[in-house]
């Protein structure tokens, strides 16, 4: 960091970060404040801040039946779940892909990212049956199971970078000490790349918390999670602006506390190998 | 790990605590609209009736419950017990016997109440096959002031020359009042509904006897061009992205002259607490060209039971305490008399109470009673239904031409090309469903 | 770089690889190929889910009608210019918040929480928000924006459909991206731009031959894995124009769609999916001839 450059310098710097920062940010805060509006007020423009009478009506219709809550387990234990999983599967590969390299390993990395790409809506009347005669229709299990093979690539690729950033010289002295495998992955491998797992993990809890389209097609009411809890709102009858900006910050709010709280561990862990 | 072991564990458990063998969990999946949210809030005076019976919901946005709803019957996944669809599936389910009849809901139903024609589009030979929740049909809602102001005098059945007119002097973009609001957002229940019901006035149809298109007809041509200049000329900026919920905020706000659409809108146009021009509204019929058809529509939300369901008799139940004659009773002692769910039984509109509290009562009966689904257009179709074909064809049809049409109002195709697109692929799709 | 170590150990490690890639690779075969088989199946047959009873083989029909259908060409030209306008935008509007970020004294963890925020966002949630609080051309707060300083409201839906969905997908990936360069700076060599400041340099040519090489790795990385999602962007066009005006803003993803959800046609949406399994794989195939080096190296 250049720690001497003059705070002459450095104050033009700042102050445009906090302005592009607080653009970035400002639909997010545009809504923030929609949502206390009665709705009349919600939808006036020019837009006022004062003479507004702010409630927490909107927030009280949405939370009225309870189903938030339910929704909202829903949505950490799916998510947690999911990216837990991913991880357990990802990690093996990982390793073997980093340690015990083939000629395939490429190709075989870039068919997993390739699985990802497919629009899963055009699997998802296979996919309907199979659940169906699984019996596995509006529960948790069916859709950690899709979502985890989802980010499954994702999180194998971001493992995959931190492990080869690992210097081959550590492992080395570890297998001169007759480390048996095992020991090596869980005694030297694990704790240098844990801030790399946390990176993973956080980013794929992401993906997989605001992943619409397995989590809403697949459940209804037992395993529903809130992105299925958001589409009870987008577009109801009425004035619906600030009732709608409401919704939204109650399904964003979990991730986004957990996302605030993790940042730093998030930025640190996204170098997907890019970084020396 | 093993706490988070445990907390899964825990979670797979309860999820299968349905196992309690005296209770009966009935799953709904509903639409998100006002009397269904209300439906939901009131459930409980139900379930404190029937101790034995519990209800989960599912409350989705109309398309994505649509999609969710129709693969699940169709694959008879058997996720719900009571699903919410429109008159436009009623038909065509019906016919697949994927809905179980509603003839035995018990003789304090009182299905000689409901309305005869939205009674008629939830029946398939006779046989009723959902029970209607709410019923709408089109017309006018216009500002008072506005006309006043204006010198000009809203017919009680106005003519689209009129409306035309008086959309385009009443049209003050510089003052944040538009002519006319009219749905504009492409899918076969949004822009598709107003502008089918347009058509039925310019005596245009969907398709003719032989199910031919009709897209490429003078009538369709003039329907589309007058629906392109009232959009243009005097509709507001946006309008490809306004559904119902859009144009019902934008009059409220007090930014429409005119707003022609479904008659569900009146309860929250003339509410205070949700509409600034509440004592400003006025209503007339549907506008029409002379022809003897009115761009009027039909349609109603309903509750029906799959037949895939395990749980007929508690599904029936519910279905006829939810849509029976005392329902209308209970929401009035709650929240008054106009929001009772409007254009389902005869005895709501034969109500004093409910006449003096609701303005547009009389209104929202006639346009309801002037559609006929069976009898839509000036000329004989083929199929059933006002605003829409009841054929599986027309969900898929309906939205891409109602893509194409909203390409019109955009400006990115002519009226003529809009209208040659919607030809063609709707006789692709026509030649496509049936090359068995 | 891989450590060095004997051949029998080489073998034995090889083999424990193999084993190690099993449930991974399981798992993918499991869920992603075993519905890929029955949609390739499904490709091949008349099956349309409002008339399941009539189901029967087809041959090529779904694909003939697809490869005749003229949204196709059309849906895969918008699907390529949103993800080259979504590149485009969070590639550089990343850089420039990681360098402002980088640069800022004063609150730099809080500058990060306001700038990771949109990520966090579902898709249908921002467009949602973009929808009917920003970009509502009467009640929305850009118009308004705009007519301080003097411009009618802009239709944006109507008249740049695909330019205002691009948008709202470029703001929820910017965060990413802007991650992304941020790490990737915070681990550049302080004493080497130190030294090319002593030199002279200025902060432009700084940029051009040292930052920007040092960033090229990490732009690789976002183009990937942006691209990834970009490919099947659906909830953000499904809220805002639902595929229009016309077929303005149709990409592959919400061809599908329409195909399997709108008209319940089976088998020409998975004749369509086969084609965007196929589209996958060709770009995969580019990746791995153009950046793919970057993932050995």
């Amino acid at each position: 960091m250049a720690r001497r450059t003059s705070l002459s310098r450095a104050a033009p710097a700042t102050l445009i970060a906090w302005l592009a920062a607080l653009l970035v940010a400002f639909p997010l805060l545009w809504a923030l404040v929609t949502s206390f509006k009665p709705e009349l007020d919600a939808i006036q423009l020019p837009p006022r801040l004062r003479g507004v009478d702010w409630t927490l009506d909107n927030y009280r219709e949405v939370l009225a039946d309870g189903a938030y809550y339910r929704c909202a387990l829903n949505s950490v234990l799916i998510a947690g779940g999911a990216t837990l999983a991913a991880l357990m599967l990802a990690l093996p590969a990982a390793w073997a892909m980093a340690f015990a390299p083939t000629r395939r390993t490429r190709g075989l990395l870039l068919w997993m990212l390739s699985t990802k790409m497919l629009p899963p809506v055009g699997l998802l009347v296979p996919v309907y049956l199979i659940c169906r005669d699984l019996n596995l229709l509006d529960t948790r299990a069916a859709v950690i199971a899709m979502l985890c093979v989802g980010n499954l690539p994702i999180a194998i690729w971001m493992l995959y970078a931190h492990l080869r950033e690992v210097p081959a010289a550590i492992v080395e002295a570890a297998r001169m000490d007759g480390a048996r495998l095992l020991d090596e992955i869980v005694q030297v491998l694990l704790p240098l790349i844990l801030p790399g797992i946390a990176s993973t993990f956080l980013l794929n809890f992401t993906l997989a918390w605001n992943e619409s389209f397995w989590s809403l097609n697949l459940t209804s009411t037992q395993a529903a999670p809130l992105t299925a809890f958001i589409a009870g709102f987008s577009a109801p009858q009425g004035l619906f602006w600030a009732k709608l900006s409401a919704a939204s910050m109650l399904s964003i709010a979990p991730v986004l506390v957990i996302g605030w709280f993790c940042q730093r561990q998030l930025v640190q862990g996204l170098t997907f190998g890019a970084v020396k | 790990m093993k706490r988070i072991a445990t907390i899964l564990l825990a979670a797979a458990l309860s999820s299968c605590s349905g196992g309690n063998r005296d209770v009966t969990t009935l799953t709904v999946a509903t639409v998100n609209n006002s009397d269904m949210v209300r439906l939901k809030g009131l459930s409980s005076a139900f379930t404190k009736a029937h101790p034995n019976i519990r209800l989960n919901w599912v409350t989705l946005e109309e398309n994505v419950l649509r999609q969710r709803v129709t693969t699940d019957v169709a694959t008879r996944g058997g996720q719900f017990d009571v699903i919410t669809i429109g008159s436009y599936e009623v038909p065509i389910w019906a016919q697949r016997r994927w809905l179980l009849g509603m003839d035995d809901l018990g003789p304090s139903y009182r299905a000689d109440d409901l309305l005869p024609a939205i009674r008629d589009a939830l029946s398939a030979k006779g046989v009723l096959y959902a029970a209607p929740i709410n019923g709408e049909g089109s017309f006018t809602m216009y500002r008072t002031d506005l006309f006043a102001k204006a010198k000009l005098v809203m017919p009680q059945h106005p003519s689209w020359d009129f409306i035309a007119t008086a959309a385009k002097k009443l049209n003050d973009p510089a003052h944040g009042v538009y002519g006319i609001c009219l749905r504009g957002k492409a899918g076969w229940g949004e822009n598709m509904a107003t502008i089918v019901a347009m058509s039925n006035s310019f005596g245009a149809r969907l398709f003719d006897e032989h199910w031919r298109p009709q897209f490429d007809t003078p009538e369709w041509k003039r329907t589309l061009s007058v629906y392109v200049d009232l959009a243009r000329n005097a509709g507001p900026p946006g309008m490809i992205a306004n559904g119902f919920n859009e144009s019902l905020a934008l009059y409220a706000a007090g930014k429409c002259a005119i707003w022609f659409d479904s008659t569900v809108a009146a309860p929250f146009v003339t509410d205070p607490k949700t509409s600034v021009v509440a004592d400003k509204t006025g209503f007339a019929a549907a506008p029409d060209a002379g022809l003897g058809r009115t761009a009027n529509w039909l349609w109603t939300w309903a509750l029906a039971i799959p037949a895939s369901t395990t749980k007929a008799k508690a599904a029936k139940s519910f279905v006829a305490w939810a849509t029976g004659p005392d329902y209308a009773k209970l929401v009035a002692g709650r929240f008054g008399w106009a929001a009772a769910p409007p254009g389902t039984r005869t005895s709501l509109y034969a109500n004093p109470a409910y006449r003096k509290a609701a303005p547009f009562a009389e209104a929202t009966l006639e346009a309801i009673g002037a559609a006929d689904t069976h009898h839509p257009t000036v000329k004989p179709v083929p199929y059933v239904g006002v605003q829409y074909a009841a054929i599986p064809e027309f969900q898929g049809l309906g939205t891409e031409v109602g893509q194409q049409f909203s390409g019109a109002v955009a400006g990115t195709m002519t009226v003529d090309q809009a209208l040659d697109a919607a030809q063609t692929s709707s006789k692709r799709q026509m030649a496509a469903a049936s090359r068995q | 770089m891989s450590p060095t170590i004997g051949k029998t150990g080489a073998a034995r490690l090889n083999s424990v690889g193999r084993l190690m890639l099993v449930p991974s690779v399981g798992a993918l075969l499991t869920w992603m190929v075993i519905p890929l088989a029955i949609t390739i199946w499904l490709s091949f047959q008349d099956y349309r889910l409002l008339d399941a009873d009539q189901r029967h083989f087809a041959g090529l029909a779904n694909y003939r009608g697809l490869f005749a259908d003229p949204a196709f060409a059309g849906a895969i030209l918008n699907t390529l210019l949103l993800i080259l306008f979504v590149l485009a935008a969070t590639i550089f509007g990343g850089i420039l918040i990681a360098l402002l970020v980088e640069a800022a004294r004063i609150g730099r963890s809080l500058l990060r929480v306001l700038i990771i925020s949109p990520f966090f966002v579902m898709p249908g949630v921002s467009a949602l928000l973009w929808k009917n609080l920003l970009m509502q051309p009467i009640s929305g707060l850009l118009g308004w924006l705009g007519g301080l300083i003097g411009l009618a409201p802009f239709d944006w839906f109507a008249r740049q459909p695909l330019l205002s969905v691009s948008i709202i997908v470029a703001w929820e990936w910017l965060p990413f991206a802007a991650l992304v360069f941020l790490t990737a700076l915070q681990s550049f060599d302080a004493e080497q731009k130190e030294a090319a400041q002593l030199d002279g340099a200025s902060g432009l040519s700084m940029f051009r031959y040292l930052t920007l090489p040092h960033l090229a790795r990490s732009i690789t990385i976002v183009i990937m894995m942006e691209t990834i999602f970009l490919l099947s962007i659906f909830a953000e066009i499904f809220v805002t124009t639902g595929g229009g005006p016309g077929t303005a803003t149709t990409n592959v993803a919400y061809l599908i769609y329409t195909r399997a959800l709108l008209q319940y046609d089976v088998g020409a949406a998975s004749a369509a999916g086969v084609v965007a399994v196929v589209i996958a794989n060709v770009i995969a195939f580019l990746f791995a001839r153009a950046v793919g080096r970057s993932l050995d190296s």
